[in-house]
């Protein structure tokens, strides 16, 4: 045949050859080299997961009584699949659906939309879960209608009726302890973004509930469990092929903390007291908190906060208007451990440890007149009272202000006066930081505050921060304030002038404020309260700590909290010493004596120091009233404070003497502590059984705090 | 059946042949019977979801097989045809087959199936397209018209070529008209590869290749082509643009093969095949089920196996004793070169998304059948040359 012919078949065979090699690289190409990536997809194509939240761990009290449980509600469901079948996409189910639940249609309707689709509401409204689970259209339905539901199954298809769990706080003796609770919301987009790209079946989803503040929220990945997955595989119409793999949900674990609920109920029933008491003395007791803890481990045994607010609002989501409610009574903040306040008197705890640390003589004799004048100003004593030269023990037991005014000015000058440096050293401020002032407690909340400590470090970077501001008004002179008021425009600008200049200097009057606890020292309860339990044991300060331990929802212990310590405070053990051998004389002959008249001190020795804080704007001071006991061997501190409250002794100091009768069971003069609200007289060493089926072992009868049974302490 | 065999082309169609089995290209034959056996191992696999609910899961795989036996029993005729009966008929297959063409246009008669109205209904819900017997119809008419009336090393003269031109084109527009546009450039390919190796003139070789290019470009320019046309054969340029129509097939093809990697999930358990997310995987994206179940690795065996049967019919086609055998084994290696490649291609995501069977392997009784006669008149052809002492 001719050459032109074989020639072109030729070309046609390598056309065939460079045909097939192309197909086998493309293949290559796709299935090796992307392999990975397009098994992927083919995963996602036809794999599709069921989720079955588990059934969320209880948070206990010390002695094993529910502060949150779990009671079953009736939930109707309905399965978007099934009722897609129906003619009319379900119309005539919907409508049977609506009239037998009373509710509207439009609503039942709104609760089946996915979120995002067209005309969907926002969530919580809106279903944020997979197709292919039932959407739950109502919830607390009567045992009846369920039944009838169930029973009318033809009717109904698709929907479905069934227990489902949700959070209910029993409150024993009536304990509220909302801000330490917390509570549940739907699991929000950040907290999705945050864990990644996660495949793993415990991963949050869309559907999950999760702890929003509190203890739910600390403790969220051990209370949640691990959710029963069902993985199925699915074909493009979105039809069932199989199941793939099957995982039950494993039941969160059961946190049991330290606090009381008996004695929480006293103690929030006593911080209502105190309020009372402000009020009936003409102040306006805005707000309070007390925080009790065991000294030696630094366990919260009680915090209260007022206001306050019933947790169970947030059951199945609260209302627009329920939240507005909150906000404006500032009452879903705890005042315990994120409110933020000048400690007052109180302080001078602190400021007395730093004079041993700046070898001051702790038992010279200090003048205690009634003013000192520094720089020009004027610095008074608490009520002007002049008491002459007296012993420190003395200065602390009638608080007298000049004595600490006299140690803060020896030490300011020491340090160099109003030119030293940044760094000079600063004996109050340092033993402020030791004792934890100015920084978290790391209490196991969310949300706590620091604090601040005020100091020549903090004035400069205050300085640093606002000296623009200053410059510029002082420059400006308040052009709107001038129209109106032209003397109040010219001390503005004055002000301004003297910050913008030298607003770094640490000033002497800076120095004598903060030895008394005034000025911009700020402290939360909580911190207080760490500090004299510090004191109590001997120099040690603990982490405060709610959770006690983690036990499985069959009883097995999980996980036991060992108490943490922070550190040993950084001040001559002479001090400490001294602070605990001076302070029971401010409960026997001091300023806190008054509310401790017929308290068997001689059986029970409190260690007490009050405080009456000065705050710029408030009418009344904020009352303080920190303390320990048994003095000779303690056990508890406990703090008090009342914002526009008083002075420390009239208002805080009954309450705190009566959660000291309640902790250890006085009765008049006698002492029982079997009259104590703690089960045994004591918190539990051990923690609480839980039974195999769950149920918690609680004390029986008068202990128990179900049904209903009055707290002890508001018998007073 | 010795008795009725005779060389009277007229009235015997069968010739006796010494020696049939052991001339016979065997690597061919079992390559291609390795091919069928694979394929129907993939129909199967590809199937069983959609029949899963029938009372029968396997009934479609049993209608394959009996495609596969006509199919294997239509080639063994076409092997044995004699050749100067082929030539002599070819006019009359040839014109049969345009009349078959034409028949889905008779009312009530034809069927559209993926927007191609290429099917014929046939009794018993069987369907049959013509198209697939129009391109052995059309290699058979142009093969004797390029190789009659000339000397061996002559070029065909020009009327011929026009001739067997215009033989290739009246089943074309029948076909472009039935929307059947890979048929349509698989015919293209088979014709231009047949005048090429007829050994006419260089001019006609480019001047068709040139003709081609422009009238594509003019179809589309001029919008003769219907919008889903172009987005059929566009759409495997950016497949991800949309998820709903042609683009979307192309994407899970891609996803299906991807996902095999080099060994794949196991015949019967790709997910993207048993869930049915690859559409016609049975026949027109079977290389997915491959691709996904088999992997690589099988993948390249099976693209092994068809580059076996193209080789043998390459080396037929060169050893062939005259221009007619030559020419007929050029068409059969063109239509099925450019078949596989636009079938695997298309699965592959490199080529147009058009609906054409991969030959041997897809289901469709038509192609089967077609494809085992274009094996067997490969044999036929090689029986030829082997007997003339080539």
């Amino acid at each position: 045949m001719s050459e032109r012919s074989n020639l072109r078949l030729l070309v046609l065979a390598v056309l065939v050859v460079s045909l097939l090699g192309t197909l086998v690289a493309r293949s290559f190409y796709l299935q090796v080299m992307e392999g990975a990536e397009y098994r992927a997809i083919a995963q996602n194509n036809t794999v599709r997961e069921v989720a079955e939240p588990a059934v969320r761990g209880l948070v206990l009290d010390q002695a094993g009584r529910p502060l949150i449980a779990n009671r079953t509600t009736v939930v109707v469901t309905v399965d978007r699949q099934v009722l897609a079948q129906q003619p009319n996409d379900g119309a005539g189910v919907l409508n049977r659906l609506s009239r037998i639940l009373d509710e509207p249609r439009d609503r039942i309707e709104d609760r089946l939309k996915s979120c995002g689709t067209e005309g969907a509401k926002p969530p919580p409204v809106c279903w944020n879960g997979s197709t292919y689970q039932p959407v739950p259209v109502a919830s607390d339905v009567d045992t009846q209608t369920a039944l009838s539901i169930m029973e009318r199954r033809r009717e109904f298809p698709g929907v479905t009726a069934k227990l489902e769990a949700v959070r209910e706080y029993p409150a024993p003796f009536n304990a509220n302890a909302a801000h330490m609770l917390g509570y549940l919301g739907p699991v929000t987009e950040e907290q999705l973004d945050e864990q990644g790209d996660t495949t793993a079946y415990d991963r949050l989803r869309r559907t999950d509930v999760v702890g929003r503040t509190g203890l739910e929220r600390q403790y969220d990945d051990v209370l949640r469990g691990k959710p029963g997955i069902t993985t199925l595989a699915v074909d493009t119409a979105g039809n069932v092929t199989g199941v793939l793999e099957e995982q039950d949900p494993k039941a969160g674990d059961y946190l049991v903390t330290s606090i009381d609920a008996r004695l929480q109920a006293v103690v929030e029933q006593q911080l209502v007291n105190a309020i009372r008491r402000a009020q009936n003395q003409g102040y306006r007791g805005k707000s309070g908190a007390a925080v009790v803890v065991e000294v030696d481990t630094g366990r919260v045994l009680a915090m209260a906060s007022y206001p306050t607010y019933d947790p169970s609002i947030w059951i199945g989501g609260v209302t627009k208007k329920q939240y507005k409610q909150l906000i404006n009574d500032e009452s879903l903040s705890s005042n315990a451990y994120q409110g933020q306040f000048a400690p007052g008197s109180t302080f001078k705890a602190i400021s007395t440890a730093a004079a041993g640390k700046d070898n001051f003589d702790l038992y010279g004799i200090y003048p205690c007149p009634s003013r000192v004048k520094v720089g020009g100003t004027t610095f008074r004593n608490y009520e002007s009272k002049p008491y002459g030269p007296i012993s420190l023990t003395r200065a602390l037991e009638v608080s007298c202000n000049t004595v600490f005014y006299d140690i803060a000015r020896r030490m300011w000058q020491k340090a160099g006066g109003p030119d030293a440096d940044v760094t000079a050293s600063d004996p109050i401020a340092e033993t402020a930081a030791t004792f934890g002032l100015g920084s978290k407690t790391g209490i196991d909340l969310p949300g706590e505050a620091p604090g601040r400590i005020a100091s020549r470090e903090f004035k400069f970077d205050n300085w640093e921060a606002r000296k623009d501001t200053w410059c510029r008004n002082a420059e400006e002179g308040y052009p709107e304030t001038r129209k109106t008021d032209p003397k109040l425009a010219d001390y503005y600008t004055a002000l301004d002038r003297e910050n913008c200049t030298d607003g770094y200097q640490w000033r002497a009057g800076d120095a004598l404020n903060a030895a008394i606890g005034q000025g911009d020292t700020t402290v939360t309860p909580l911190q207080m309260a760490m500090v004299y339990a510090a004191i109590a044991n001997g120099g040690t300060l603990y982490q405060p700590q709610i959770a006690k331990g983690l036990l499985s929802a069959d009883g097995q212990t999980v996980e036991e909290f060992d108490p943490i310590p922070v550190r040993k405070v950084e001040v001559p053990k002479s001090a400490i010493r001294f602070l605990r051998k001076s302070l029971p004389g401010v409960t026997t002959d001091g300023s806190g004596k008054t509310p401790f008249l017929g308290f068997p001190l001689d059986k029970i020795p409190v260690a007490s120091k009050t405080g009456s804080a000065q705050v710029t704007g408030d009418k009344a001071s904020t009352s303080w009233f920190a303390s320990y006991a048994p003095a000779n061997d303690p056990k508890y501190a406990i703090v008090m404070m009342v914002t526009e409250g008083g002075t420390g002794s009239k208002t805080s100091g009954p309450s705190v003497r009566k959660i000291y009768e309640a902790l250890f069971g006085v009765k008049g003069t006698r002492v029982n502590p079997r009259d104590s609200v703690l089960v045994g007289g004591a918190p539990q060493a051990d923690l609480p059984v839980v039974r195999e089926d769950g149920t918690p072992v609680t004390p029986k009868g008068k202990g128990s705090g179900v049904p209903d049974v009055r707290a002890a302490g508001s018998s007073s | 059946m010795s008795g009725i065999l005779a060389s009277d082309p007229g009235t015997h169609t069968l010739t006796k042949q010494r020696g049939y089995w052991r001339d016979l290209d065997w690597i061919l034959l079992i390559a291609a019977m390795a091919t069928t056996i694979f394929g129907s191992m993939l129909v199967w696999s590809a199937s069983r979801a959609d029949m899963a609910s029938d009372s029968d899961p396997q009934s479609y795989l049993k209608r394959h097989l009996i495609n596969v036996v006509v199919g294997i029993a239509l080639g063994w005729v076409a092997s044995r045809l004699d050749y100067r009966w082929l030539r002599a008929y070819t006019p009359f297959i040839y014109g049969a087959s345009v009349f078959l063409l034409l028949m889905p246009f008779l009312p009530g008669l034809g069927t559209t199936i993926a927007g191609a109205r290429a099917w014929i209904d046939l009794p018993g819900g069987l369907t049959l397209q013509p198209s697939e017997f129009a391109k052995v119809a059309v290699i058979l008419m142009m093969a004797v018209l390029l190789s009659e009336k000339r000397d061996i090393e002559s070029e065909p003269r020009d009327r011929d070529v026009l001739m067997a031109f215009g033989v290739a084109v009246l089943p074309i527009l029948i076909i472009l008209v039935q929307n059947d546009t890979g048929t349509v450039l698989i015919l293209g390919s088979v014709a231009l590869s047949i005048i090429a190796v007829s050994g006419a003139r260089t001019r006609w070789v480019i001047g068709l290749i040139g003709g081609a290019v422009v009238g594509v470009l003019l179809a589309i320019q001029l919008g003769l082509l219907k919008e889903y046309q172009v987005q059929r054969l566009t759409s495997f340029i950016n497949p991800t643009e949309d998820v709903t129509s042609a683009a979307y097939n192309a994407n899970q093809a891609r996803i299906a093969i991807g996902g095999g990697g080099w060994t794949g999930y196991g015949l019967f358990e790709g997910p993207q095949t048993q869930g049915k997310f690859v559409p016609v995987n049975e026949s027109d994206f079977i290389y997915t089920v491959v691709g996904e179940e088999l992997g690589f690795i099988g993948s390249a065996v099976l693209i092994a196996l068809l580059a076996i049967i193209l080789w043998r019919a390459v080396m037929i086609a060169f050893r062939a004793d005259d221009m007619f055998g030559r020419l007929v084994a050029t068409g059969i290696v063109a239509w099925l070169a450019f078949q596989m490649f636009e079938n695997i291609g298309m699965s592959l995501g490199i080529m147009p998304i058009t609906g054409i069977p991969l030959p041997l392997v897809s289901a469709g009784g038509t192609s089967m059948m077609a494809t085992w006669v274009a094996v067997g008149l490969l044999q036929n052809v090689r029986l030829h040359a082997v007997r003339a002492g080539a």
